[in-house]
């Protein structure tokens, strides 16, 4: 089994011909069934609801439009530390994640608190090419390595009555200075109905790039829910709790008309104070104009079949 | 014309130095590159932030006059708003150009459905109509009303800042630093304080010439 958590690997460069050699060698061009069977890596297909390219092409273009890793390290939406985004990565640069549990509990039948060396060696790590897309109308294509939250979820049995899967970030004061912003309903918290948490896009994200998780991109082990607003995919998790309530989100705590429980990625949908038609793809100076989910509607519309859109922000 | 029209003092000097110095470091970055990891928004919130920092500067030359009989100051709030004027207009230009790359029916959404843009617009509006009629020959055509017409520059800064709360998210508190100068400096301007500021002063008078 390949481990993808080669730290020589350390540019965008670097990474994009690691991948040309692989795809020259038939490795990634053989097929994501066989791939993830192999453990090594797997290319979801991206493919958006208009688009009638064959997924794998449409997986390998965004391979092509990766964000550039020093831009992925050093942009970042992580208030613990600051809300100045390019302060984070400089604030974060002492953060201590280790050792590091994560507990597992509420209504599951086998409750446990996880090291994080237990989770890296009890799951496969796989790679994951995803759009971000932030609320704040810009967005980035990330590499991430990890693991489906279904594994983990599997791994302590939510009982019948589970129907969400809350989380919780870490909040120590001595080592994220932008706690002391007590307007904010520390710690943050973020939530997922358990067919989301469930559904195959959703990833615990313990590296990109390649490499181990940097504090500013959530270290040790993130959410990352890729089509939904980015703050759904919390970072720096400590506990996950299945519920059988819906469990009050961070954002939602503050402003609940602007940032909602579902918040998922809709150009038709504007925020109320900007619009979300169109996103600003760090690196690129031209407007994009957003993704129904954020591209993903083939994996995840049916999750929605009866809801109004216009109540999934 | 009056040769003494054209003399600088220092104070001036220094003001006119100090407004450019934020230009000055934003072509220096773009000489080198150092452009930031977003670009387009990286300029639009640096010339947005020294446009209202210039605006509220204007607005305080009054209320230091006020507070410590310092005429001089009250030379700058032309250069100062005229400044503010200058970058506002550059942050604008970046928002058409750039950031929607003068596609009309884009910036329709977005600049006039939006309160924050809009709120920004009127203050930009407001802002080129006095730097227009900054000029002496203007305040002469105009009179009196050159000076109602001015006072239009206390609602900018109020537009300025409300359009500052309205694009960040709750709970970030910069635009409430500035919400709280402009309110110390608009108080300043109410007739029973200046007075109560006066008779301060008359007092001290007093008390020094005893
Ligand atoms: C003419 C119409 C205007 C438009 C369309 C506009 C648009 C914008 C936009 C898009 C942002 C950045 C939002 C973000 O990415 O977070 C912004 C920020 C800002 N703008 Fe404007 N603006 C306008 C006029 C003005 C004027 C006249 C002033 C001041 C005199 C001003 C002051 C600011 C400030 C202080 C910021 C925030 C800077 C920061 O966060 O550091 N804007 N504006």
């Amino acid at each position: 089994m390949i481990k993808i958590k080669s730290s020589e690997i350390t540019s965008k460069e670097e990474y994009l011909s690691r991948r040309d050699f692989l795809k020259t060698a038939g490795i990634v061009t053989a097929g994501a069934a066989l791939l993830a069977a192999c453990g090594a890596e797997e290319e979801i297909p991206a493919t958006p609801a208009t688009s009638n390219l064959p997924a794998e092409e449409v997986a390998t273009d965004l391979t092509q439009e990766l964000t550039a890793k020093e831009s992925v390290l050093n942009y970042n939406n992580y208030y613990e530390f600051t809300t100045d985004k390019e302060r984070v990565a400089k604030l974060a640069e002492d953060f201590v994640f280790s050792p590091w549990t994560v507990e597992v509990s509420g209504l599951v039948n086998k409750p446990q608190t996880f090291g994080i060396e237990d989770l890296l060696s009890k799951f496969t790590i796989e790679e994951r090419i995803y759009r971000m897309r932030c609320v704040e109308a810009w967005s980035m294509v990330i590499p991430w390595n990890g693991f489906t939250l279904a594994s983990l979820l599997n791994e302590v049995e939510p009982t019948s009555d589970a129907k969400f899967v809350r989380f919780e970030t870490l909040a120590d004061p001595d080592q994220m200075p932008g706690l002391i912003n007590k307007l904010y309903p520390w710690p943050y918290q973020e939530g997922l109905r358990l067919d989301e948490a469930m559904n195959d896009l959703t990833l615990l994200s313990t590296g990109l790039y390649g490499e181990s998780l940097a504090g500013q991109n959530g270290a040790p082990i993130r959410l990352v829910v890729p089509w939904k607003y980015g703050f759904k995919s919390i970072k720096s998790i400590v506990k996950i709790e299945l519920t059988a309530e819906q469990p009050s989100t961070f954002w939602e705590g503050i402003a609940p008309n602007e940032y909602g429980f579902y918040a998922n990625v809709n150009p038709a949908v504007d925020h109320p104070r900007w619009s979300q038609a169109t996103e600003r793809r760090i690196s690129e100076l031209k407007r994009r104009e957003t993704l129904y989910l954020n591209g993903y509607a083939d994996e995840v519309a049916h999750l929605y079949e009866g809801m109004d859109p216009n109540n999934l922000y | 014309m009056n040769k003494k029209k054209w003399k600088f003092t220092p104070l001036q000097i220094a003001a006119h130095l100090g407004s450019l110095i934020p230009l000055a470091l934003m072509l220096w970055d773009i000489a080198n590159g150092n452009l930031g990891i977003d670009p387009i928004r990286n300029f639009t919130l640096r010339t947005g932030k020294t446009a209202l920092v210039l605006l509220l500067l204007s607005l305080a030359c009054t209320p230091v006059n006020t507070l410590f009989k310092f005429k001089q100051v009250l030379k700058l709030r032309r250069p100062f708003g005229v400044y503010s004027f200058l970058y506002a207009s550059i942050h604008f230009a970046i928002f058409i150009g750039l950031d929607y790359a003068f596609s009309w029916a884009l910036i329709q959404d977005a600049l006039l459905e939006k309160r924050y843009a809009i709120v920004g617009l009127i203050t930009g509006l407001i802002l080129l109509a006095l730097a227009i009629t900054s000029t002496i020959g203007w305040q002469r055509r105009l009179k009196k009303n050159w000076k109602k017409l001015h006072k239009l520059a206390y609602l900018s800064g109020l537009l300025a800042v409300i359009h500052y709360i309205w694009l960040v998210k709750q709970g970030v508190l910069d635009p409430w630093y500035f919400a709280a100068i402009l309110l110390i400096l608009l108080s300043l301007r109410l007739p029973a304080i200046k007075k109560a500021i006066a008779s301060l002063r008359a007092k001290k008078m007093q008390k020094t010439a005893r």
